[in-house]
């Protein structure tokens, strides 16, 4: 009996791992979005969450939804994408930039600077305060993408729940802030709402970091927390972007658990900040990268 | 051997638990060994270090695409779950935190049990909340050994109770048996 059951289980679990596979072909055939090349485990979490939020059976039966109801795919991108950030995560990465990226930065007349996978926005506002205290901001093009244009749409409010702003001032401070926190947004009922000033330099746009190309030659690249959900392919594939897309002398910054020393372009590369994950394309090919 | 890997969840009184646990190996014990303790978001990888220098076994903090290896104990890092992979690697995730905890032990509880199946052993230690019950209870129902460390011998009991509830089947232990239960499995 618990034999049999055992057996129907671990058969259960083989079926479900085709289904997703099939499913994944569904909508990068019929949305456009890749996904094949993601980890699989937190896919087949949120899959399997989405059926029991539905009441639904199988695996397929969301396959036809995503292949027959126009809005359905909006709520799997929702499911797929893991959109949780705040505003200066990891402050001593933040610390980090000011420290060893800022000064070169105000060695240029004219910066542009990339947040790859910016989600709702918070860590683009974050980077864009600190430019601004720097004295960069006003000759600084940001582009700040997303493959999700729901969260996009929150970013170009920067609106946020007001209940984490006390976090948030802490984090400043920490990240080396200069003035208040409490200057660049003013509050409003349960929301803060940054100051239009600090928007006026940012382009937000989709781009898909698996389907989409080059768009830009760019000084800094800021992409934390995105390179975790892909397999080893498509990390390299991405990195490849990001060395394509970088001037020489062009930073990198990548997530406090990402490294850049797993991936085929580590000799593109020197090590600026090893603990905060800052790396600099190097300008030659010799082997000091100067 | 019936195991292939073992994924252990504490909470509130672990790092004593955790230490009994790892110190109570044999130092040729096999099985990789895959843990979530929960832990502040801001806290460094002390935990990791101190185990490592401690044990005859490699203890390290998990990292993303990382293969699962024999002789092996691996920590979620603070501030992120932790998964297994079909292929036997970890991945990390950031998404919300799941019964107020981020690492989950049910996340990691869960996608080990989709990769393991009968041959994973999940073990629940102290702690005071709910973590880790729902997926000590999918190890149980894939055919896996659910082992809970008995509320008496628990720091604070309330996570081995509510292990307990969801998983009525789970084998309770006192603390100090667990690594002899284990070292023998390993055999
Ligand atoms: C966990 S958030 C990271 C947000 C922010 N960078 C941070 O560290 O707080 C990951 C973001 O990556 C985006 N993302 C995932 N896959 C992507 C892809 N292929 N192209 C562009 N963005 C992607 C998700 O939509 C999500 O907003």
């Amino acid at each position: 009996m618990i034999q049999n059951d055992e057996h129907d289980q671990n058969k259960a679990n083989l079926t479900q791992n085709i289904e997703i596979e099939l499913f994944i072909e569904a909508i990068f055939r019929c949305h456009g979005y890749d996904f094949r090349n993601y980890n699989k485990a937190h896919i087949k979490r949120r899959l399997l969450f989405r059926l029991s939020a539905l009441g639904l059976k199988s695996i397929s039966e969301l396959q036809h939804k995503v292949l027959h109801e126009a809005d359905f795919f909006d709520i799997v991108l929702k499911d797929l994408s893991i959109n949780v950030t705040e505003m200066y995560r990891d402050p001593s990465f933040y610390a980090g930039l000011r420290k060893e990226v800022v000064p070169l930065l105000k060695t240029y007349p004219f910066i542009k600077i990339w947040h790859a996978g910016c989600a709702t926005g918070e860590e683009v506002y974050s980077f864009a305060i600190l430019l601004k205290e720097e004295g960069l901001y006003d000759r600084a093009q940001i582009y700040a993408t997303d493959f999700n244009p729901l969260v996009l749409e929150t970013a170009k409010k920067g609106i946020y729940p007001i209940n984490r702003i006390k976090e948030y001032t802490s984090n400043y401070q920490m990240a080396g802030g200069l003035n208040s926190f409490s200057d660049y947004y003013f509050a409003r009922y349960d929301a803060v709402i940054f100051n239009q000033d600090l928007k006026k330099n940012i382009v937000f746009a989709e781009h898909n970091l698996a389907t989409d190309s080059v768009f830009a030659e760019v000084n800094l690249i800021i992409c934390r927390n995105v390179l975790i959900y892909f397999n080893k392919e498509l990390q390299n594939k991405v990195i490849r972007l990001f060395t394509d897309s970088l001037t020489k002398g062009g930073f990198l910054g990548l997530g406090s658990k990402e490294n850049l020393m797993f991936t085929e372009m580590v000799d593109q590369y020197v090590v600026i900040d090893a603990k905060e994950k800052i790396y600099k394309k190097k300008v030659s090919d010799n082997k000091y990268g100067l | 051997m019936a195991y292939k890997a073992i994924v252990i969840g504490s909470s509130a009184g672990g790092l004593i638990a955790l230490k009994t646990i790892i110190l109570g190996l044999r130092k040729d014990f096999m099985l990789p060994i895959i843990i979530v303790q929960h832990i502040s978001p801001h806290s460094d990888s002390f935990m990791a270090r101190y185990f490592n220098q401690i044990s005859p076994l490699h203890v390290k903090e998990a990292d993303e695409r990382e293969p699962v290896r024999s002789g092996h104990v691996y920590l979620a890092p603070p501030n992120f779950h932790l998964l297994v992979e079909e292929d036997q690697t970890l991945s990390l995730s950031v998404e919300e935190k799941v019964n107020f905890s981020r690492p989950s032990i049910d996340i990691l509880f869960e996608t080990a049990s989709y990769v393991w199946g009968k041959h994973l052993i999940g073990i629940i230690l102290t702690g005071a909340n709910n973590d880790g019950a729902s997926g000590l209870e999918k190890i149980a129902r894939a055919g896996g050994l659910a082992i809970i460390q008995s509320p008496e011998s628990a720091e604070v009991p309330i996570m081995p109770m509510s292990a307990m509830d969801h998983c009525p089947t789970a084998l309770i232990l006192p603390l100090n048996d667990i690594p002899d239960y284990l070292n023998k499995i390993n055999q």
